[in-house]
Formats: C-alpha cells, structure tokens, sequence
C-alpha cells in the first residue's frame, strides 16, 4: 500500500510518498491514521487530518484493501 | 462550456470576461485572490501553492456543479494556480454570470468560500527567515 502526503504532512514524514508492507497494511482510514500518529507524533499536532480515497474525502470507517489510491490531506489553505 | 475548472501555472486575470461573457448575462461577477505583501505585520516575500490536482480538480468540479444546482447561472469559472507567486500576483480566480446579479454575486462567494474549506491546495507562507504552512496549525 502507497500513501501520498503533501502539505505540512509531506515535510513531517521527508517523504511525498510512503509504502506500507502488507503485514504493517493498515485496514481502514482510522488504523491509518492510528499508525501515521504512532511513528510521526507531529500529526497529532495539526488542526485537522483528513484522508482520501481514490481523490474522494473518506471518513475513518472506511477500509481499505491496499489498491487504492490513499492521500493524507493536512488543513487545506488555497484561495 | 458552461463550467470551466482548471489548475494552471500562471492566471492571466484578462481574459475572464470573454469566458464568462454570455448573450443571455446582464451580470458577471469574479473574484481574485492575490499574494498580499504582510501577514500580521510580517513581511512576505512569496506564496508557494501545491495541489494534490486530480483531487482539486473533483472537488472544483463538485463546487462548480453545486453552484449551478443552486443559482441559476449560465456559466461558472474556478481556476487556482500553482507555484511560486509574488506579491499583487493572482492566485485564484472565480466567476460566475446570470441574467441577474443577484446570482452572480451570491455564486461568486459561495465559489470561493468553498474552494477554501474543500479543495486540496495548501500555502506555504515564505517569509525573510522562515517558511510555513498556512492554517496547519491551531
């Protein structure tokens, strides 16, 4: 499993795109973000974390089977 | 084309009224957004936008849609760009037309006040001495 940052997020991790193992795979958004709290405590600090799926805002009950497109979206900022 | 939405390298703020001028529009109304020169008293020296763009562009798309559900308009224009800009420099521009102003002007807010909750685009303020991501932070 690939998971793409960006933002704030991509600077916390040094990385803009980070792979998971399948034994490490977290299996829905709310073990994602779980584990990308565990091993980077910055997250934690950021006003809000939200995920994608396939380019579409997904909420933490929704799983995941590894073939999907998965985004970290940080606070957005445009305008 | 009734919805145009598009991330671009560089806005060029003329030519928004040939695409949003329409025979059947008495009104057009567009919004830009530029880089600012201070941020509480801080001296910026320029923004520097990033996009997760095939997501941007669902979400501008969404937007669009919903606006045109919303007001009856004849066309809708969200276009953000990306890159390094400096100050005065445009950075997002949004418009609509409507036989009526009233449309336009309500979709106009409604286009950019939801861009900024929604679309994934982040700034990064960069300043003399340091850079940073705007509203990551409480």
């Amino acid at each position: 499993m690939n998971v793409l940052f960006f933002g704030i997020t991509k600077d916390i991790v040094g990385s803009s795109e980070i792979s998971f193992s399948n034994e490490l795979q977290p299996t829905s958004v709310a073990s994602l973000k779980k584990q990308l709290i565990e091993s980077y405590p910055e997250f934690s600090k950021l006003n809000s974390l939200a995920v994608a799926v396939n380019s579409e805002y997904a909420d933490d009950s929704v799983l995941l089977k590894g073939n999907e497109e998965i985004a970290i979206i940080p606070p957005v900022s445009g305008g | 084309m009734k919805k145009v939405v598009e991330i671009v390298d560089v806005i060029d703020t003329a030519k928004v009224y040939a695409e949003l001028s329409d025979a059947n529009s008495g009104g057009i109304c567009v919004f830009v957004g530029a880089v600012r020169e201070f941020t509480n008293n801080e001296e910026v020296i320029a923004l520097e936008f990033e996009t997760y763009e095939a997501m941007a562009l669902k979400e501008m798309s969404k937007i669009a849609d919903e606006a045109l559900a919303k007001w009856s308009l004849n066309k809708v224009l969200i276009r953000h760009a990306v890159g390094e800009k400096g100050v005065e420099e445009p950075v997002v521009i949004v418009g609509a037309s409507s036989a009526h102003r009233d449309a336009c002007f309500e979709a106009c807010r409604f286009l950019i006040d939801t861009l900024k909750e929604t679309v994934p685009i982040w700034k990064k303020e960069k300043f003399k001495n340091k850079s940073v991501w705007v509203s990551a932070h409480p």
